[in-house]
């Protein structure tokens, strides 16, 4: 029975669609990275990862997130709002972590994917996309 | 105990003709879903910031547009700012007119966005209204020695 960090069950994880609850990964293992400049975003963001278990950092803007890679750190899943420099930057330094754009500019979200994107979703990030999200860094991992 | 009982109803009707006057979304749902005994302030506290932000946008909005050269690439900013944080709380009716808005900006019809304005400024004070109801209902419940379900 998997427990999340902040102790629920996967009768939470199964109720909202992770039907393969149990081929995730323990929930502590998966660490995450937000990149939003908005505040509501991060606060969203950061609690719908901590819901699931998963430890989570939050940074304004594609800048702050290549400095804290630069920083020795590493995620295994980025939810990146619209950065395709920084995108492209992450994988030119080799980073390897499942980038998920998160996004509403559905016009630019074929560049976006170009620039080194691994899944894309619009606003507003549910629950059941962020699930979904995951699915796909447990399948690549 | 039917003072918690009258207020439990009341809560819901509440919750339930904002939902059904188009106030709020499905998204408002997943923030209640957020919320739980380690993260009991949850949902006011995104909302107070949705507040916080709306109404600096809304200023902001009102001075762009009553210079004497509107920047419509800066006044289109906003109402994209705006456009993602009421659609991130599920304040759907707000969101809903900053669609038309940022057209109007593409269009640099100075006429089209002014009522555009008017019109996002009464549909946010409606929401602000209902949403600080809401939340009293809970404080009050809470204070009768009730609870609310949370999703």
């Amino acid at each position: 029975m998997l427990k999340s960090q902040t102790g629920m069950e996967d009768g939470f994880l199964s109720s909202v669609g992770a039907e393969d609850s149990k081929m995730l990964e323990p929930p502590t293992k998966i660490t995450a990275l937000v990149v939003d400049d908005d505040t509501i975003n991060q606060m969203i963001h950061h609690r719908l990862l901590d819901n699931l278990g998963i430890r989570n950092q939050v940074v304004r803007n594609g800048k702050e997130a290549i400095d804290v890679h630069c920083s020795g750190k590493n995620f295994d899943l980025i939810l990146m709002d619209m950065e395709m420099p920084a995108t492209r930057k992450l994988r030119a330094m080799g980073i390897q972590s499942m980038i998920a754009g998160v996004s509403t500019n559905t016009r630019e979200r074929e560049n976006f994917m170009e620039a080194g994107l691994d899944d894309y979703q619009e606003k507003p990030l549910t629950t059941s996309k962020l699930v979904s999200i995951l699915h796909k860094v447990h399948k690549d991992g | 105990m039917d003072v918690v009982v009258q207020l439990q109803r009341q809560l819901a009707d509440h919750t339930a003709s904002l939902f059904h006057e188009g106030f709020l979304n499905e998204q408002f749902n997943q923030l209640q879903q957020l919320q739980d005994e380690s993260n009991p302030d949850f949902v006011v506290e995104v909302v107070s910031l949705f507040f916080e932000d709306s109404e600096r946008l809304l200023n902001e909005l009102a001075k762009a547009l009553e210079q004497q050269a509107v920047d419509y690439k800066k006044v289109d900013a906003h109402v994209h700012q705006l456009k993602g944080s009421s659609s991130s709380i599920g304040a759907q009716r707000v969101q809903g007119v900053c669609i038309p808005f940022r057209n109007f900006c593409e269009e640099q019809n100075i006429e089209g966005c002014l009522k555009c304005l008017q019109q996002v400024k009464h549909e946010y004070s409606l929401v602000k209204n209902k949403l600080e109801t809401l939340f009293k209902l809970e404080q009050q419940l809470i204070a009768a020695g009730g609870s609310f379900p949370t999703l």
